[in-house]
């Protein structure tokens, strides 16, 4: 299969700091958002070179969101900051009723989703976080895998007139997408060809996917990669054609499996293509203090799951 | 006043009357006791148009007194008065609560989940300011919502912040659902609270008075711009211009019957015309 090279691991969440930075330069009417966490977000250079662009607003996150809508009622560009969890869960009502129903062109930016998060537990890590923000109408949702394709959709999202959640966490983690690829929302990548079983993973379970398909390859199976990240619009063709070749389907997320990538998924295949799918992610469960590696291990959001799922899932496919 | 705006504001009750009563439902009590707040507004303080460039916003944050929201902007032109026959009904694009989903002219968000609007009101007055844009923000709240939580994270960064170019008006009209505000949950000495928080207060004693409430919101106008955000705490009464509706909280999201409405439009007669 085709080689993937680490460049070296980063943090999305530095992804996300270099696209604002440049945003900043480029787009006089982007302005950003913090509540208390410009360090942890990596705003810092954003707001250092505009300081009249950048709007701490302390501890409070609601005013934040309604803030933000006020600001893109009055044409600009919001992109607000904080944690996955007070990013969505905490402000959903402002989220529902001043943005995304009101059609107001805000940027939901989202670090520290999911379990690798890491040692401040559950209360921190959001795991619901991608369900709640698919259900909004309307609502743009995106994950991102590692560095370059954090800053690129960064970047891009800028130049689609909508609300928008973009998700990404807090460690570091492989640097492997090239960072000239064109980031097209809605559009997901081709990582590599296979005619065994599609392999549709987003955000971290990316690398994992591809260090799956390494070790399956050795035993013969040839997976197809699918980097979604964009889970909302979901790149249906995209997935529909790579199933119906490979006759059988994984889906991997940091993420809760109900109302995750995954169920998404299945309810394309349910109406489109009934093919058997078998899901990586967690399991109706909240997480809980460790290192990250700890967690992904004990949550099974490695690359072992996805080769057992895989396994798995070849077993119930029509021959 | 010019006997124009007097004319306006029966006709606005008779808008808001007629209208919860064809649907049998909404808030009439909220919005009898605003009338001669937004006719003020829209007549004479607001610099508004549909050309929204400069021009002064207003955001409604206690959106259940659409009623009397709507028949302003359909009688100020923003759209035909004809219009207000859908309020409510299946296909309209005025909704129980205001939104700007369906693209209704002269609503600029959605507001009804209590608590979100002054949050707004003051990213609009951010947004004017990196515009150089001298306009200002409008913002009217109820007295209850004053409960949520999100409200007061938005007085504090206001002052914090010296944005002073907004004007809150406050409708201090003493009732929620359940009661009376004191009954409820009592929102104390507002005035002490807000001048805490570093806002410059002005209050409207009687804020069903045309007069009152003009001068004060021209005042508010003036002190705009000087360092400080302003909340106009505006008594009112709810229900007001309908004698059995007023002093109550019954009417707070109750229809009048055939009788009622008969009784009370008899006591608004026709000025400028039903839609």
């Amino acid at each position: 299969m085709k080689k993937f090279i680490n460049q070296g691991d980063k943090d999305t969440r530095s992804g996300f700091g270099e696209g604002l930075t440049e945003l900043g330069r480029n787009n006089s009417e982007v302005v950003a958002l913090c509540a208390d966490l410009t360090g942890s977000l990596k705003m810092n250079s954003f707001a250092d070179e505009n300081p009249e662009r950048f709007f701490q607003v302390g501890i409070a996150e609601a005013n934040m969101m309604g803030l933000a809508a006020g600001l893109a009622t009055g044409g600009k560009i919001p992109y607000t900051g904080t944690f996955a969890n007070f990013s969505t869960g905490r402000v959903y009502d402002q989220i529902r009723q001043s943005i995304a129903y009101s059609n107001k062109n805000v940027k939901i930016c989202a670090s520290h989703a999911g379990i690798t998060l890491g040692e401040d537990g559950a209360t921190h890590q959001i795991l619901e976080d991608i369900g709640l923000m698919k259900m909004l109408p309307g609502m743009t949702v995106i994950n991102t895998c590692d560095f370059n394709q954090t800053k690129s959709a960064t970047l891009e999202i800028c130049n689609f007139d909508g609300p928008v959640y973009l998700r990404f966490g807090r460690p570091k983690v492989a640097n492997f997408t090239n960072p000239s690829d064109k980031f097209e929302i809605g559009k997901g990548v081709m990582l590599n060809k296979g005619n065994d079983v599609t392999i549709v993973a987003t955000g971290h379970l990316v690398w994992e996917a591809i260090n799956a398909a390494e070790k399956l390859e050795k035993n013969g199976i040839n997976a197809e990669i699918i980097n979604i990240h964009t889970i909302k619009p979901l790149d249906e063709d995209l997935i529909l054609n790579s199933v119906n070749k490979t006759g059988c389907i994984v889906s991997a997320e940091e993420h809760n499996i109900f109302g995750g990538l995954g169920e998404s998924i299945a309810r394309l295949l349910t109406s489109k293509a009934p093919f058997p799918q078998e899901f990586v992610g967690t399991n109706d469960t909240f997480g809980e203090s460790g290192t990250p590696i700890e967690l992904m291990n004990k949550y099974g959001l490695n690359m072992n799951s996805i080769f057992d799922a895989v396994i798995r899932v070849l077993k119930r496919k029509v021959k | 006043m010019s006997k124009n705006l007097d004319k306006l504001v029966i006709q606005t009750r008779r808008d808001i009357l007629r209208m919860v009563h064809a649907v049998n439902s909404g808030h009439p009590g909220g919005s009898l006791g605003c009338v001669e707040f937004f006719v003020t507004l829209y007549n004479g303080i607001m610099d508004h148009g549909l050309d929204r460039d400069s021009k002064d916003m207003f955001i409604l944050s206690n959106g259940h007194i659409s009623p009397v929201y709507y028949s302003t902007l359909a009688r100020a032109g923003y759209f035909e008065t004809k219009e207000l026959k859908t309020f409510r009904k299946i296909n309209s694009r005025l909704q129980g609560h205001p939104t700007n989903h369906d693209n209704l002219p002269g609503v600029n968000i959605s507001s009804g989940s209590l608590g979100q609007g002054l949050s707004v009101g003051v990213g609009v007055a951010l947004s004017k300011k990196l515009n150089n844009d001298s306009s200002l923000v409008y913002v009217l709240t109820g007295d209850g919502e004053l409960q949520e939580g999100q409200n007061w994270e938005a007085f504090m960064f206001a002052s914090a912040n010296k944005v002073d170019n907004i004007i809150v008006t406050i409708d201090l009209n003493g009732q929620q659902i359940d009661g009376s505000t004191e009954d409820v949950l009592d929102i104390g000495n507002l005035k002490l609270k807000l001048e805490s928080f570093n806002w410059e207060v002005l209050e409207i004693e009687n804020g069903n008075s045309l007069k009152d409430v003009h001068k004060t919101l021209s005042k508010a106008k003036k002190n705009s711009m000087k360092g400080r955000p302003i909340a106009i705490l505006m008594k009112t009464i709810m229900g007001n211009g309908v004698d059995f509706m007023m002093h109550t909280h019954k009417w707070h999201g109750v229809a009048p019957n055939d009788e009622q409405l008969k009784e009370a439009l008899n006591q608004n007669p026709e000025t400028l015309g039903d839609y």
